[in-house]
C-alpha cells in the first residue's frame, strides 16, 4: 500500500475513498513526514517551534510497537470519542481521535427550524451545559433581531449560566475522580450537581436541556421562593467544594496521576486554538467573561482563575476554583436581581399574554403566526462568543430575512480542544491517557453536533 | 473600527460587522496573505473556520467591490491584545470551490477545516490530511450544501404495506 496521505494534489485518492480508513491512525510506514509530524502533535510551525522532518522516527518499525483502538464505548472516553493510540511498550506515540460517532446534523436541522425552535436543537449539543448553547444562540438572533432585553432577563440568564458552569464542573469533578478510582468523589460530585439540576426544574420545567433562554428573553419568570434555593445551593456548594478539597487535593495517589502529567505551554494552546480551562491553565488570563463581557458581567466582581504550567492537576485546580468563583458570581445576582420584565416587551419576538388571547382576534392571530410562522430576522451575518465551562462558545448566524436561519454554525470549544489531546498524550503512559481525556473534558454532543 | 494591517493586501475589502466585529473580504489567491498579515499584526488565535453556501440566497449585502460566490469560507480571528474580532469572509468559488488552508499558519484549524470539507465538500490547498471527519468516509455527498435534501424516513400508514 502506497503513501495515503490525502490532500488537493491527489484528487484520485480523495474521490476514491471508500472506507473508514483515512480517518484512522496508519502504519508508520504508510505515512510522511508531514502526516506524522501532525500525527505526533509536533504540529506547531510557528517561529521558533518549526517541524524538522528529519527529528522524526519514520523509517523505523519496531516490533514492539502496536496500534490499539480506545473507544468509541470506552467507559474513560466520557462518550463515544475513539482514539487510536501508537503504543511503544506502555508509552503512547501518536495518537489520533476518530469523531463524528454522534454526529446528528444539527446544523443542518437548524436550517429547517425557526428562529423560536432554534433553541430546542442548540441546547442539546453541549448537553452539559444547555444553558451556554442557549445563551450563544439567542444572543446571535438578538443581534442581528436588534432588540433590546430587560435587566432582568439579562441577570437571570447570567445567573442561570453560572448555575450551569457549576453542574458542568460538578459532572467533570466526578467522572475525572471516577477515572482516577476515586468513586466517592463521583457520587458527592452527582449529588451535589443534583441541587442544581433540581432548581433548574422548578424554574424551566426540566432539568437538561432546558430550552429556557429564549429569544427575547427567558421562558419565564423566577418563581416565588427562588431566593431561599439560591441561598441553600450557594452555601452548600461552597462548602463542600473544601471537603472537595480534602479528599482530592492533597491526597498522594492523585497528586502523582495529576501534577506534571500532560503539560502544554502558551504557545502551543495559543497555536491550537486552545480556550478555557486549558487555556487558562498555561497562564493566559483570558476570560470572555471578564476580557469581552457580554450579559452584565462587567457589573460583577469574580476573580479569572489561572494556572501556571498547564498540566492536569492546573486544569484540575482552576475548575474546583472556577465553582468558588461562580458561586460568588450567583451570590452578587442574588443581592442585585433587578425587578420588572423578563422578556422583551416587542410584540415582534413576544406573544401577547394569555389574558389578551381569550378577549382580541388579533392577539390569537399574533399568538399563532409567531408560532406557526415564526418571526422574521433582518438579513446579515453575525458571530457571537461567549465563555461556556470548556472555552469560547461561539455562534456563527446567517439569515436571509426569513423565519429561519439561512446557516447557523457552532463554534464548539470541545471541538477544538480535542486537538491538543495527541500533543498531552505524546511521550506519556497509557494510563495517563485516561486522565488526558478528562481533564481536556470533551463533551462529545458537542464536539460531532 | 479595526485599523488595517500594514500589509495586508490591498484587494482585501473590510468593513464593519455587527457588535463591534471587523469583517474582511478577501478572494482565494489573497487569503492568505491576508491572514499572515492579521497574525503578524496581533490576532494570535483563529478560533474558527466554517463554510456558507450561498445557493438559495444569491442577493446577499455585499459591500461594493465584491462579487458574491455561491461559497464562502468564514474565519474568525481573535487579537487577545486588542480585544478585537475579525471575520475574513473568503469568496471560495461556485463550481469547485478551493481555498489555501491556514494550516501554516494557525495548527488548530486542522480539525476545522477537514469539517467544512466534509460538509461542503470545499478543498484547502496545503492542508496535511483532508479527509471526512465527522461522517463516514464512504458517505456520498456534502450534507451542509443547500442542495442536499433533508431526507425522511417513510411514515408507516395503517393501511399501507407492512414491514414483513
Amino acid at each position: 500500500m502506497t503513501t495515503q496521505v490525502r490532500n488537493v494534489d491527489r484528487l484520485d485518492i480523495l474521490a476514491a475513498g471508500v472506507n473508514e480508513g483515512s480517518q484512522e491512525l496508519k502504519p508508520r510506514e504508510e505515512v510522511n513526514a508531514e502526516e506524522l509530524g501532525r500525527e505526533v502533535g509536533a504540529v506547531l510551525r510557528l517561529q521558533g517551534l518549526k517541524l524538522d522532518p528529519n527529528s522524526i522516527d519514520i523509517e523505523n518499525p519496531d516490533d514492539e510497537r502496536m496500534i490499539i483502538n480506545m473507544g468509541p464505548s470506552h467507559p474513560s472516553t466520557h462518550g463515544v470519542l475513539r482514539l487510536m493510540l501508537e503504543l511503544d511498550g506502555e508509552f503512547v506515540m501518536r495518537t489520533k481521535a476518530v469523531i463524528g460517532y454522534l454526529h446528528t446534523g444539527m446544523e443542518k436541522t437548524a436550517e429547517n427550524l425557526s428562529f423560536m425552535q432554534g433553541g430546542t436543537n442548540v441546547t442539546r449539543m453541549d448537553y452539559l451545559s444547555p444553558v451556554g448553547n442557549e445563551t450563544a444562540y439567542c444572543l446571535a438572533v438578538e443581534s442581528l433581531l436588534d432588540i433590546d432585553i430587560p435587566a432582568r432577563a439579562t441577570w437571570i440568564r447570567m445567573m442561570m449560566n453560572e448555575l450551569n458552569r457549576i453542574s458542568s464542573h460538578l459532572v467533570w469533578l466526578a467522572t475525572s475522580g471516577m477515572d482516577l478510582g476515586s468513586t466517592s468523589m463521583m457520587i458527592y460530585g452527582l449529588r451535589e450537581r443534583e441541587l442544581i439540576l433540581a432548581f433548574f426544574e422548578k424554574i424551566a420545567g426540566l432539568r437538561l436541556n432546558l430550552n429556557y433562554v429564549r429569544p427575547g428573553g427567558v421562558a419565564a419568570d423566577l418563581p416565588d421562593g427562588w431566593e431561599d434555593d439560591i441561598e441553600v445551593i450557594c452555601d452548600t456548594i461552597n462548602d463542600r467544594t473544601y471537603e472537595y478539597d480534602t479528599l482530592l487535593t492533597g491526597q498522594p495517589i492523585f497528586r502523582q496521576r495529576m501534577i506534571g502529567v500532560a503539560p502544554i505551554t502558551a504557545e502551543e494552546a495559543l497555536s491550537l486554538g486552545l480556550t478555557g480551562p486549558l487555556l487558562r491553565s498555561t497562564g493566559v488570563a483570558w476570560d470572555l467573561r471578564r476580557a469581552m463581557p457580554y450579559l452584565a458581567y462587567d457589573q460583577v466582581e469574580f476573580d479569572v482563575i489561572v494556572g501556571t504550567y498547564g498540566d492536569n492537576f492546573d486544569r484540575y485546580a482552576i475548575r474546583l476554583n472556577e465553582i468558588r468563583e461562580s458561586v460568588r458570581i450567583i451570590r452578587q445576582c442574588l443581592e442585585r436581581m433587578p425587578s420588572g420584565d423578563y422578556r422583551s416587551q416587542d410584540p415582534k419576538v413576544t406573544p401577547p399574554p394569555r389574558a389578551r388571547i381569550g378577549e382580541s382576534m388579533e392577539a390569537l392571530i399574533h399568538h399563532f403566526k409567531l408560532f406557526t410562522e415564526g418571526f422574521h430576522v433582518p438579513e446579515g451575518e453575525t458571530y457571537v462568543g461567549i465563555e461556556s465551562p470548556r472555552g469560547e462558545l461561539g455562534c456563527y448566524l446567517v439569515s436571509s430575512g426569513g423565519a429561519k436561519p439561512y446557516r447557523m454554525h457552532t463554534r464548539a470549544p470541545s471541538f477544538t480542544n480535542l486537538q491538543a489531546v495527541p500533543l498531552l498524550m505524546r511521550g506519556g503512559s497509557m494510563s495517563d491517557t485516561v486522565t488526558v481525556i478528562s481533564t481536556v473534558d470533551p463533551v462529545m454532543g458537542e464536539v460531532d453536533r | 473600527m479595526i485599523t488595517v494591517p500594514a500589509d495586508a493586501p490591498a484587494q482585501a475589502i473590510w468593513s464593519e460587522g455587527r457588535a463591534a466585529d471587523a469583517v474582511c473580504f478577501v478572494r482565494p489567491d489573497d487569503y492568505l496573505a491576508t491572514v499572515r498579515a492579521l497574525r503578524d499584526d496581533g490576532f494570535e488565535l483563529c478560533l474558527d473556520v466554517c463554510g456558507v453556501d450561498y445557493l438559495e440566497h444569491p442577493g446577499r449585502p455585499l459591500p461594493e467591490g465584491v462579487t458574491g460566490t455561491r461559497f464562502e469560507v468564514v474565519a474568525n480571528f481573535l487579537s487577545m491584545s486588542k480585544r478585537q474580532r475579525v471575520r475574513v469572509r473568503v469568496m471560495a468559488g461556485d463550481d469547485a470551490p478551493r481555498v489555501t488552508s491556514l494550516f501554516s499558519l494557525y495548527a488548530g484549524t486542522e480539525a476545522p477545516e477537514r469539517e467544512v470539507y466534509d460538509m461542503f465538500g470545499i478543498l484547502f490547498d496545503g492542508h496535511p490530511d483532508l479527509s471526512r471527519i465527522l461522517m463516514p468516509e464512504d458517505w456520498e455527498g456534502h450534507p451542509l450544501r443547500k442542495d442536499y435534501s433533508v431526507g425522511s424516513v417513510p411514515v408507516q400508514f395503517k393501511d399501507g404495506p407492512g414491514p414483513r
